[in-house]
C-alpha cells in the first residue's frame, strides 16, 4: 500500500510530462504517437535499446544516489558535476601515471582514487558549510566552475597527446579498462559500451541503502536532515553530519567516472558529462531520495537518453532536445506535488 | 603588466559585466522578495534565443527584445507558480527552468530553423550593440531607489525578510513575491538578449555558458544590495575580459587559472565576509495564510 502511494506520484508526473511534451511536439509539427513509439520503442529493444540504456543509466544512479545522500541530510549538492569531472580527470591521471601496474591493482586504485577525488571536492563545501554557514548550493556552483578550469589547464598543459585538437588526455593504460558486460552475457555483443561499472551502481544502491537505514552513521544523517536542532538536541554533532554527508555524495559522483573513464572512453574527454549533474538531482527527486526510487528514476532516465537519440535522427523537426524539455517538466510536476500531498494528508487527518 | 590594463580592457569589463548586472538586478527582485532565483541562467537563456529568434523575423532588435522579455517573463511566471503558488522547493524548480530551457530553445531552433540548436546569423545593422549596457548601469540608482525609498520597495524587502508581518501590515506577500519574480525574468532575459542581439549575431546552443549562475553569485557577493552588487559584476568582468588579454602574455599562467579566480573570490568572501545571517530573512520559504 504505501509502496503503491510512492509510486503514484511520480507515475503521475511523468504521464503529466508526456503529455504537455506530446503537445510540444504536435506544436513543433510531428506526430506525438509516432515520436513516443520510437522513443520507447528504440529504448526498449534488444540488444542494442537495454543496453544503451542500461549504459546511460549507469551514471545516473551515481549522481542520483549522490544528490539522494545529500538532501537526506538536508543539503542541495548541485555540484555532482564538478565532483565527477575532478574524479574522471584524477582517475584519468591515476590510468596514466600507474599504467605500468598490473590490472588487479590499477583498477582498485584508479576506482579509489575517483571516489576519494569526488569525496574531497565533495567535502569543500561541507567543511564551509559547517565552519562558516556559507550556502552549499553556491559554492558547489562555483566548484562545478574551477573543477572544469583545473581539469582543463591540467589536461591542456601535460597531458594532452601533441597536436590532439580535442581537449583530451592520453590513453590510460590496458591494464586499467574494465570488462564489458558483453563478454560475460551471451546476445549482447561487446561493441556495446555497457560496462562492469553498471554492476558497482547496482551495489552502490544496495550499499546507500544499508548505511542511510542500518548504520549509525546514515541515522545521524537523516536525524540531522529531518530536524538539525533536534538532532543537536540529541547529541548529534550536526556539523560533522554536513561534512560527512557531503563527502559520501562526492565519493558517489566520483564513481562516474569508473564508468566513463575505466569502462567507455579509457580518457578524460573535456564536457564528456551530458548534464550528469544536474540530471542526477530530477533522479533523486522523482526517486524519492530513496536508492530503489533512483535505480528505477535512473533507468527511465536512461532510456530517456537512448530514445532521445533515435526520435532525433527518425523524426522531421524533433531533436533530442525533447528529453531535456521532459525532464524539467517531471522535476516541476514532482517538485509542486507535495502540496497535493499535504493537502490531501490533511484531508485524511 | 602594462599590457594588460589598457583602455580596452576597460570597455571589455563593461561589456562582459552588463549582462551579469541585469541578471543579478533581475535576481535581487526575485531574492529580496523572498523567493532563490537560480533559474537566472535558463531565463538569460530563454531571453537569448527569443530575440535572436523575432529579430530574425521581423528585422527589428527592438522587437526581437520585447519577445526576449516576454519569453524571460514566462520562464519566470513558471518558476513563480511552482513555488509561489505550489510551495515547490524554489532550488529545485530553478533547477528545473534551466534544465528546460536548455531543450526549449535548441528544439525549437532546430524546428524552425533546421539547424542544431542555433539561429541563422542576424546582419550587422539588426543589432543593439550598447543599448543594454546603457540600461544596465541605469538601472543601478533606479532599483536603489525602488527598493529603499519607495512603497513596493518597502513591501518587497519585507516580503523577503519578515512575511507574516508584511501580510499582517496588509501586504499581499504572494503578489509581490510574483512581481519580484517576474521582474528577475524581465531583467535575465535583457542579459540575455544582450548576448545573442548585442555581443553576437545569433543564438548558440547554452551560449548563456553559465552566466546566470556568475549573476547570482554577483548578487550575494554584493549582498543583495545594488551598488555592491554592481561592484560584484564588474569585477566577474574584469576577470573575464583580463583572461582573455592576458592569454599568452604572463607565461606558464594558463588562462583557466585565470578564468576561475573569481569564483574562489566569491567562496572566499562568502566564507569570511558575509556568513548565513545576510540574505533576506524569509529567502527560500514558500509563504502561505494561514
Amino acid at each position: 500500500m504505501k509502496l503503491a502511494r510512492e509510486l503514484l506520484f511520480p507515475l503521475i508526473a511523468i504521464a503529466a510530462a508526456f503529455v504537455i511534451g506530446g503537445i510540444v511536439v504536435a506544436i513543433i509539427g510531428d506526430d506525438p504517437i509516432y515520436t513516443y513509439r520510437l522513443l520507447i520503442g528504440s529504448a526498449l529493444s534488444w540488444p542494442d535499446g537495454i543496453g544503451y540504456t542500461l549504459f546511460y543509466a549507469t551514471p545516473l544512479i551515481f549522481t542520483g544516489l549522490a544528490v539522494a545522500v545529500a538532501f537526506r541530510c538536508g543539503l542541495l549538492n548541485i555540484g555532482a558535476e564538478g565532483q565527477l569531472t575532478i574524479a574522471a580527470f584524477a582517475t584519468a591521471w591515476a590510468g596514466i601515471e600507474f599504467g605500468r601496474l598490473p590490472w588487479w591493482l590499477l583498477i582498485p586504485l584508479a576506482c579509489g582514487i575517483a571516489v576519494l577525488a569526488g569525496a574531497a571536492w565533495g567535502a569543500i563545501p561541507g567543511v564551509l558549510k559547517a565552519r562558516f554557514g556559507s550556502h552549499e548550493v553556491i559554492n558547489t556552483i562555483m566548484m562545478n566552475f574551477i573543477a572544469a578550469g583545473i581539469a582543463s589547464a591540467l589536461t591542456q598543459s601535460y597531458f594532452k597527446e601533441q597536436g590532439d585538437p580535442i581537449l583530451e588526455t592520453r590513453a590510460i593504460a590496458g591494464a586499467g579498462h574494465i570488462p564489458r558486460l558483453g563478454r560475460f552475457i551471451p546476445g549482447l555483443p561487446s561493441r556495446l559500451p555497457l560496462n562492469f561499472a553498471f554492476l558497482l551502481a547496482l551495489a552502490a544502491c544496495a550499499l546507500v541503502y544499508v548505511f542511510l537505514w542500518r548504520t549509525k552513521w546514515g541515522y545521524e544523517i537523516r536525524a540531522t536532515g529531518s530536524n538539525p536542532s533536534a538532532a543537536e538536541y540529541g547529541g548529534i554533532s550536526v556539523k560533522k553530519e554536513i561534512v560527512l554527508a557531503m563527502a559520501v555524495s562526492g565519493g558517489l559522483a566520483g564513481f562516474v567516472a569508473v564508468n566513463e573513464v575505466l569502462g567507455y572512453r579509457y580518457r578524460y574527454y573535456q564536457d564528456f558529462s551530458a548534464n550528469y549533474g544536474f540530471t542526477g538531482i530530477a533522479v533523486a527527486l522523482l526517486g524519492r531520495n530513496h536508492p530503489l526510487g533512483v535505480l528505477l528514476a535512473a533507468l527511465f532516465f536512461g532510456a530517456l537518453t537512448r530514445g532521445g537519440l533515435f526520435v532525433d535522427i527518425f523524426t522531421e523537426h524533433v531533436s533530442k532536445d525533447l528529453v531535456f524539455v521532459l525532464q524539467a517538466l517531471i522535476i516541476l510536476f514532482v517538485a509542486a506535488e507535495a502540496l497535493f500531498r499535504r493537502r490531501m494528508g490533511k484531508r485524511v487527518s | 603588466m602594462k599590457d594588460i590594463f589598457t583602455f580596452g580592457i576597460l570597455f571589455s569589463t563593461v561589456r562582459f559585466a552588463t549582462p551579469l548586472l541585469l541578471a543579478a538586478l533581475g535576481g535581487l527582485f526575485s531574492e529580496r522578495s523572498g523567493v532563490i532565483n537560480i533559474a537566472l541562467e535558463g531565463l538569460m537563456l530563454a531571453g537569448a534565443f527569443a530575440s535572436a529568434a523575432v529579430t530574425h523575423y521581423a528585422g527589428s532588435p527592438w522587437i526581437g527584445l520585447a519577445a526576449g522579455i516576454a519569453a524571460g517573463l514566462l520562464g519566470a511566471l513558471i518558476h513563480a507558480v511552482a513555488c509561489i503558488s505550489f510551495d515547490a522547493d524554489q532550488v529545485v524548480t530553478g533547477t528545473a527552468i534551466n534544465i528546460l530551457m536548455l531543450g526549449v530553445p535548441t528544439l525549437l531552433s532546430g524546428a524552425l530553423f533546421e539547424t542544431t540548436g542555433s539561429t541563422p546569423p542576424i546582419p550587422r545593422t539588426n543589432l543593439i550593440p550598447n543599448a543594454p549596457v546603457f540600461i544596465a548601469f541605469a538601472l543601478v540608482p533606479i532599483v536603489w531607489y525602488l527598493l529603499y525609498r519607495t512603497p513596493f520597495g518597502l513591501r518587497l524587502r519585507a516580503a523577503g525578510e519578515n512575511p507574516e508581518a508584511a501580510d499582517t501590515a496588509g501586504v499581499s506577500v504572494i503578489r509581490i513575491r510574483y512581481a519580484g519574480v517576474l521582474l528577475s525574468g524581465a531583467l535575465a532575459a535583457i542579459g540575455g538578449a544582450y548576448l545573442s542581439i548585442g555581443q553576437s549575431s545569433l543564438f548558440t546552443r547554452n551560449m548563456t555558458a553559465g552566466r546566470g549562475f556568475i549573476a547570482l553569485a554577483a548578487l550575494i557577493f554584493g549582498k543583495w544590495r545594488p551598488f555592491q552588487t554592481m561592484l560584484a559584476c564588474l569585477l566577474f568582468g574584469f576577470a573575464e575580459a583580463a583572461s582573455i588579454q592576458m592569454q599568452g602574455v604572463i607565461p606558464h599562467v594558463r588562462v583557466e587559472y585565470i578564468q576561475i579566480l573569481p569564483y574562489i573570490l566569491t567562496m572566499v568572501v562568502l566564507a569570511g565576509f558575509i556568513g548565513a545571517s545576510r540574505a533576506p530573512r524569509a529567502l527560500g520559504q514558500p509563504y502561505s495564510k494561514e
